[in-house]
């Protein structure tokens, strides 16, 4: 993990334009039948009110890639506690990144998600990461490192939706 | 607001002209790299490393904005501007795989030694 400087970067926004519905957009990113197809994969488990529950569980291939490199992955990589539910407009979870041992001491984030409906059937989708405490994971996040490779981040995962929603196939095909 | 969509919308959809157009200018390269270093900064905070005037900072981020590599945000009174990588990384999936990447690494190489060199 490279050296971590004073900066202040403590906010990160992405925001990516999909040609589809507010509401395909909201199902691609909250039912496990679309989350295990696009990014790094696995499948999320939403409590879809405040104070419910929200996890990410990792896929088979992420299971087994943590045992050829000889560390466990736990059966929840991801967990968090839901803040606010509007669908399919937005929605705010907070978001404790359990896979990486070297973020253990990072504070849990709170992601935002914004979708708006534009002119023309494309959708507006705006992510919010808030990372206070937490300069391990907004590297993780912010990584322009080859997906391959773990790299990636949330640039990389929008790509990734937005190809998916538009074409049926993602980036690596 | 109904207009910012508008012009954010045909951005958003279009091809990447709006990008490679903001990209085209070595001040908005600045700006964006001094996102990069620290992200979520005012006009005055951007305006203060630049000797330019306001208008003409305002403008560049206006590009940079229309074209989606800058995503502003309301915090209280100020209005925060953020580095937004993803039409980057669009661009990165649509043109730089497609030639592969190590033609690319090939050619930055041959870049850096020609300028130690020159």
């Amino acid at each position: 993990m490279s050296t971590i400087t004073e900066q202040k970067q403590t906010t990160q926004v992405y925001r990516v334009f999909i040609r589809a519905t507010p509401q395909a957009v909201w199902d691609a990113i909250t039912t496990p039948e679309w989350t295990e197809r696009y990014g790094y994969g696995g499948t999320v488990e939403y409590e879809m009110k405040q104070g419910g529950s929200y996890r990410h569980l990792p896929s088979a291939e992420m299971v087994k890639a943590g045992e050829e490199h000889g560390f466990p992955v736990p059966d929840v990589i991801i967990d968090g506690e839901v803040l606010e539910v509007d669908p399919p407009k937005r929605l705010v979870h907070t978001w404790h990144f359990m896979m990486a041992p070297d973020l253990a001491d990072d504070a849990v984030g709170t992601i935002t998600y914004e979708l708006e409906e534009l002119e023309g059937g494309v959708t507006r989708l705006t992510l919010i990461h808030e990372l206070d405490g937490a300069p391990a994971t907004a590297l993780m996040v912010s990584s322009d490192e080859d997906p391959s490779s773990g790299g990636g981040g949330w640039a990389w995962v929008l790509s990734d939706l937005k190809t998916l929603l538009e074409t049926g196939s993602t980036l690596a095909g | 607001m109904t207009r910012d969509y508008l012009v954010t919308y045909s951005a958003g959809v279009t091809d990447d002209d709006r990008v490679f157009k903001a990209l085209a200018d070595p001040t908005r390269r600045f700006l964006l790299d001094r996102l990069f270093v620290r992200d979520g900064r005012t006009l005055t905070a951007l305006e203060s490393e630049l000797e330019m005037t306001r208008f003409g900072v305002m403008k560049h981020l206006r590009v940079l904005e229309d074209a989606g590599l800058v995503v502003t945000r309301r915090s209280g009174r100020e209005k925060l501007h953020f580095l937004n990588p993803v039409p980057i990384r669009l661009i990165h999936d649509r043109w730089i795989d497609k030639y592969t990447e190590r033609q690319v690494s090939a050619l930055a190489d041959l870049k850096t030694e020609l300028e130690e060199t020159a």
